[in-house]
């Protein structure tokens, strides 16, 4: 015969390992990864608390006119009187994310209001939740669309006004957003309800009054103009690429080149930012809490720094890290899940 | 004389640009016939990629302009609704490209692409379309087509990636092939079986195929007739033997000298002096003249027509065939 082709070569045939296998290690890998991240994360906190001249909090809990005996007990319970690595030691122990272990309320207790740290979290965790979840969903809306078809219809007026206002949503600090959309909806229009949740009001009752509103669209506002201009310039870079030009010439639809090929390499990296953004999220949106006085994690971390209070402040950290954390490695696993040239490595 | 299959009518094709006009294609006729294998040779920049982009309708500068006649199967392709040129393109007309890894989408599997082609103009199942891929990636050579269809790109080697790519272009059983440099980013000894293998495919499937490559080597073996193509406008047509024992133009002498020899002592290579030409300011008269060691007056002001010499052979030069033989004979025969 003497022909080349047809004869099995020795070509580089990767054996598709186990994919089990791999994964498993991979995960383990990254969990003990990711845990060695919470403990660093712990300890720069424990020594930037350690540094910082703060008011003894055994004063702030003693009362008035407290005796140095007083004082004393209220440290020795604090646990103030022990060195300072076995002061961490029992914080970092409370990193362990095991029932029993986690944010064990002995250690930590608020030195604001001896509430646990835990029972104040799980509390206003869901406001944080809700105002995550609706802002996600209302800048993915409005971004992306508005990023494709800039991209599609690059140069037209369109596209230009859209960028346009794409960097003014960037470039707007959220504290000035807030506080125009609070102005202009709340005391202006009388539109919006007055910002805040009663206590005691259950959380569908505050979502039905409203009160989310604005603040999912001052949050959603900034992202939505960064994922406008990141799906843009994404989708114009896939679309220039040479399997553009392939899928052209089998003669498939404009719309399904478009979508099929040009968009999936486009929206891979939306993944991994939205992963991140939203565990970003979930520690709590400070600022827009403030404005509109939502009782959620992002205002107990604020509170906490301002009286000083270490075991909250840890609490909150530790938390907000975890989500972190945890984004990463989801988002990690579902690049490689989009993407078939990575994996697991 | 059976009818061509494809007849290109001085095609022209410009790209305005913030520097000046682009001459992308300057006056471009010639024609296919069913079973026929054109190679179009010339150096980058020559006109050799634009031309056949123009026929499948890939220019997707809105701002191109472009004039002439491409004539497929009957209908002239320039003047064909984007629809109707989409239904042609893929299914009567296929194209494969260079670099095949940057050329198949890295997300999806080979299979699905092939799948996707065959579905975009057939109405079959998926399972019917996947058998057709699958029955494909076996003709063009791929051991395990079965296995081979479920894997991405990534994991294929080189010379498989481009059959692969020639399996979606042949795999509705095209009249013409279009094949865009397709070994220039392969190993010499991948090269040799992929042009074997359209050769065999072209058989097969009688389809007629369109070669476009800077190497001389290629279109020896490979082609019924070449094409010499310069600054946008085609310079000599032949057979093989026509051009390699009989070339009449001195680009295609400058091509044929500077190919290097191991069969003779030779010291330096022998380039073309001069630089390709600017596309925006295409020198006067033959495009050529600059580089052109046997130049006239007249090749300054006029540009000169693609005369044939005998049945196909023909040039655009000046030069008189008495001279043109000449030459060949005492000056590129020795060397080249």
């Amino acid at each position: 015969m003497g022909r080349l082709e047809g004869r099995p070569t020795h070509e580089p045939f990767q054996e598709s390992s186990e994919p089990g296998e791999h994964v498993g290690r991979y995960l383990i890998r990254r969990t003990l990864f990711g845990f060695l991240v919470l403990v660093v994360v712990s300890l720069f906190t424990f020594i930037v608390f350690v540094k910082l001249p703060t008011q003894d909090p055994a004063i702030r809990l003693a009362g008035k006119h407290p005796s140095p005996q007083e004082l004393a007990l209220i440290r020795h319970n604090l646990g103030l009187d022990r060195p300072v690595w076995v002061q961490y030691w029992h914080f970092a122990r409370g990193l362990i994310p095991w029932p029993g272990f986690f944010l064990d309320p002995r250690v930590y207790y608020s030195w604001y209001n001896t509430i646990p740290v835990r029972t104040e979290i799980v509390q206003r965790f869901p406001i944080t939740l809700t105002l995550t979840i609706g802002a996600t969903i209302l800048w993915l809306l409005m971004g992306i669309p508005i990023g494709i078809v800039s991209a599609i219809k690059r140069g037209s007026a369109m596209d230009r006004s859209a960028m346009v206002l794409a960097l003014i949503g960037v470039s707007a600090p959220i504290f000035w957003l807030s506080l125009v959309l609070l102005y202009v909806f709340h005391f202006a229009l009388h539109i919006a309800p007055p910002p805040g949740i009663p206590a005691g009001e259950p959380l569908w009752k505050a979502i039905m009054s409203g009160v989310f509103v604005l603040p999912w669209i001052s949050l959603a506002v900034t992202n939505a103009a960064f994922y406008s201009r990141m799906v843009r310039g994404n989708l114009l870079e896939t679309m220039s690429e040479d399997y553009i030009r392939t899928a052209r010439a089998k003669g498939i639809t404009e719309r399904r080149v478009i979508y099929k090929h040009g968009l999936r390499g486009a929206l891979t990296p939306v993944v991994t930012m939205l992963g991140l953004d939203v565990a970003f999220l979930l520690g709590g949106a400070i600022i827009t809490e403030s404005v509109f006085q939502l009782p959620g994690l992002g205002q107990y971390a604020l509170n906490s720094l301002y009286s000083d209070d270490f075991p909250a402040v840890m609490g909150v950290t530790i938390v907000g890290a975890f989500f972190i954390v945890v984004a990463n490695l989801v988002v990690d696993v579902v690049y490689a899940f989009l993407d078939p040239r990575v994996r697991y490595t | 004389m059976a009818e061509p299959l494809l007849e290109v009518k001085n095609l022209k094709v410009r790209f305005p640009t913030d520097d000046g006009i682009v001459k992308a294609v300057d006056g471009v006729s010639f024609q296919v016939f069913p079973g026929q294998t054109l190679g179009i040779v010339g150096e980058s920049g020559s006109g050799k990629s634009v031309s056949m982009l123009t026929t499948m309708g890939l220019i997707t500068n809105e701002q191109a302009l472009i004039e002439g006649e491409v004539i497929f199967e009957g209908q002239d392709l320039l003047k064909l609704p984007p629809d109707e040129m989409r239904t042609i393109r893929g299914s009567k007309m296929g194209m494969v490209f260079q670099d095949p890894m940057s050329s198949l989408h890295p997300f999806y599997k080979v299979g699905d692409q092939i799948v996707e082609a065959v579905r975009s103009h057939q109405d079959l199942s998926k399972k019917d379309a996947m058998d057709l891929a699958i029955d494909m990636l076996r003709r063009v050579g791929i051991p395990r087509p079965d296995e081979r269809a479920k894997q991405y790109p990534h994991e294929y080697s080189g010379g498989m990636r481009q059959r692969a790519m020639i399996a979606m272009a042949l795999v509705l059983n095209p009249d013409l092939l279009i094949a865009d440099e397709p070994t220039t980013a392969l190993d010499v000894t991948v090269q040799a079986q992929i042009l074997d293998l359209i050769d065999r495919l072209r058989e097969e499937f009688n389809a007629a195929v369109v070669i476009i490559t800077h190497d001389l080597g290629v279109v020896a073996e490979h082609c019924d007739e070449i094409q010499v193509m310069y600054a946008g406008r085609i310079v000599e047509t032949g057979d093989a033997r026509d051009i390699y024992y009989h070339a009449q133009h001195p680009y295609a002498w400058g091509l044929l000298q500077s190919i290097a020899r191991m069969d003779q002592e030779t010291d330096r290579l022998q380039p073309i002096k001069g630089l390709p030409p600017s596309l925006i300011y295409v020198p006067s008269g033959c495009a050529f003249h600059p580089r052109c060691p046997y130049i006239m007056d007249v090749c300054k002001r006029e540009v000169p027509e693609l005369i044939p010499s005998n049945g196909h052979h023909a040039s655009a030069c000046h030069l008189s065939l008495a001279e043109k033989e000449r030459i060949f004979r005492e000056e590129v025969a020795q060397k080249a």
